[in-house]
């Protein structure tokens, strides 16, 4: 390799360096200043304090949100992931006139932006009186995370021979059998790994909770009306502590996927 | 269990049995088909259709003492596409989704290069790993870290002065709408760059190469042609996700002069102004659907038949 591209590797190498480095730079000042002792996000840091936990574990309305937030991610993902692994199979099994229309259906909810969506869920669920509640945040996230877990399961299925299913019906299984022995053994990881994701996405949605909660707020709703108001490091350690736990979701879904991935490897 | 078919094969003096048994067969499979496939087109259509058709139908009705009132009116239209203000503001957002756009193109690109050509596939997937962990920290919280670090007296100018070069102010102005626009939409970028990038053919890079093209050239020449459709897929993502974000530009840019994601939520949380949200949440879907269309087009063009 001569010097010049010796150079250009380098250069190359500092780039990629900085573009990570902007990527996670509010990530690592959020942790940062949320362990901060001092009120505003200043430097040098004031010293390690864990004043701002401390707050908001004290707090009952940041703990009523917490419980929003986990109902609401409970029932989305759950609901969303068995919407998802229906049209995933649907998609993988049959053949009908409209089936584009179907997947479509299925799969361009992320497109629209939330707050577009999130104001026409408010202005429909009020009309049906449906708005202002809890389960109107779980109506809306199940619409926006069913696409996640109908891509994800689809990947999945995409891996299954469909001779397989074929050959149990062509033994005596019922359809329902075949389902329960065949499909839903080799899906599993993917179903697990979906229901994990759609809770994480559900988890972290603020802009369509925000229109359609009414005062039913979730943990990102406080976050936004926290925004509003001052400079709070509370939002440091809230943010923080929402972080850990969806990466102990995705951690899971990723330990649970490539487990199964490493098990079809070494049975084939 | 599996002797159906053989009795009733067995009983030739049985049609009509065996042709209600197939029927029956044929509508239990009807019954599994649709347990699978219904759900999902009731609810989407129910809460995702109805919903936006409904925004339409919105734009058309009016306000009277606080409430809203089905008519079939051109008010709201005329009210909020017959104001100067109101076009200044649409120009400006699409302006700012396209420079987001470009500029995480632009930026990403390399990024992608690097991952995809230069690293062994362990470093590949560690760097993937890394592009998918900002999706689980939540936005509002990544721009209200930005907000402490490029404040006045934040990380940023800290960090400068140390330096010995002067503070500059981002925060309140496009420059830092536009850092927020990237925190949401380069890793993305990236990652979907990086897709498209993988599967540019590996010999088309050696031929390239070994006609002693210099790198530069096979970039230009063969590697952005080649991963052209993943590119243009990946601006688009960026296009569509800075132009409904709401967040940066009133956190970042100071909400002022407003995007027209900022229009809505003032329309929606301040009184009853629902249509007028309406009509702006219906001028962006347009919006988006023809920038999609156009950037597609150009995407695809020349492939498909081949």
């Amino acid at each position: 390799m001569s010097s010049t591209q010796k150079l250009a590797r380098a250069s190359l190498w500092f780039y990629v360096l900085l573009v990570y480095g902007f990527v996670f730079a509010p990530i690592l000042a959020s942790f940062v200043f949320s362990l901060n002792a001092d009120r505003f996000p200043t430097l040098p840091l004031a010293g390690l304090s864990f004043e701002w936990y401390r707050e908001i574990l004290n707090d009952p309305g940041v703990w009523t949100a917490f419980g929003n937030s986990v109902k609401v991610a409970l029932v989305s993902g759950s609901v969303a992931t068995f919407l998802g692994f229906g049209a995933a199979y649907t998609d993988y099994r049959f053949n009908f006139v409209g089936k584009k229309v179907y997947l479509a259906l299925a799969l361009l909810p992320p497109t629209v932006p939330l707050v577009i969506f999130g104001l026409a869920m408010l202005a429909f669920l009020s009309r049906v009186s449906l708005a202002g509640y809890l389960h109107s945040v779980m109506i809306s996230h199940i619409v926006l995370c069913t696409p996640f877990a109908m891509a994800l399961i689809r990947i999945r299925l995409a891996q299954m021979d469909p001779a397989l299913e074929e050959a149990a019906w062509n033994l005596g299984a019922s359809r329902w059998r075949a389902m329960a022995s065949v499909v839903l053994p080799f899906a599993a990881p993917a179903v697990i790994s979906a229901w994990c994701l759609t809770m994480a996405v559900s988890f972290d949605e603020f802009a369509i909770a925000w229109f359609v909660s009414g005062l039913n707020e979730t943990v990102p709703v406080v976050v936004l009306q926290t925004l509003q108001g001052t400079v709070s490091p509370r939002i440091n350690a809230i943010g923080s502590l929402v972080f850990s736990l969806s990466i102990l979701l995705v951690v899971i879904a990723q330990v649970v996927y490539m487990r199964s991935g490493r098990q079809a490897r070494t049975a084939q | 269990m599996n002797s159906l078919p053989h009795s009733a094969r067995a009983l030739p003096a049985a049609p009509g049995r065996r042709r209600r048994l197939v029927l029956g067969h044929r509508a239990s499979r009807g019954v599994y088909a649709a347990v699978w496939s219904l759900p999902l087109a009731l609810w989407q259509t129910l809460f995702f259709v109805l919903p936006l058709g409904f925004l339409l139908v919105l734009t058309f009705w009016v306000v009277q003492n606080y409430r809203l009132q089905p008519d079939f009116s051109l008010v709201n239209w005329i009210d909020v596409l017959g104001g100067a203000s109101f076009w200044k503001t649409y120009f400006r957002t699409v302006a700012l989704a396209l420079g987001s756009a470009l500029v995480a193109t632009v930026i990403a690109f390399p990024c992608a290069y690097a991952l995809a050509f230069t690293v062994s596939p362990a470093v590949r997937r560690l760097g993937v790993l890394l592009l998918v962990t900002p999706f689980f920290t939540s936005y509002l919280v990544r721009v209200y870290s930005w907000m402490s670090i490029l404040s006045d007296h934040g990380a940023l100018n800290a960090v400068l002065k140390s330096l010995g070069v002067g503070a500059i102010s981002v925060l309140n102005s496009a420059a830092g709408t536009l850092v927020g626009y990237l925190t949401l939409c380069l890793p993305l970028a990236i990652l979907i760059q990086l897709m498209s990038l993988a599967n540019v053919d590996r010999s088309l890079i050696e031929a390239a190469h070994n006609l002693r093209c210099p790198r530069w050239r096979t970039v230009f020449s063969v590697i952005i042609p080649s991963a052209r459709v993943g590119i243009v897929v990946a601006a688009v993502f960026t296009f569509i996700l800075s132009f409904g974000d709401f967040v940066s530009p009133t956190y970042l840019g100071g909400g002022n002069p407003p995007t027209l994601s900022i229009l809505i939520t003032d329309f929606t949380k301040s009184g009853q102004q629902w249509p007028r949200a309406a009509v702006v949440a219906i001028t962006m879907i347009v919006t988006l659907l023809a920038a999609v269309s156009l950037a597609l087009g150009f995407a695809y063009r020349g492939r498909g038949v081949r």
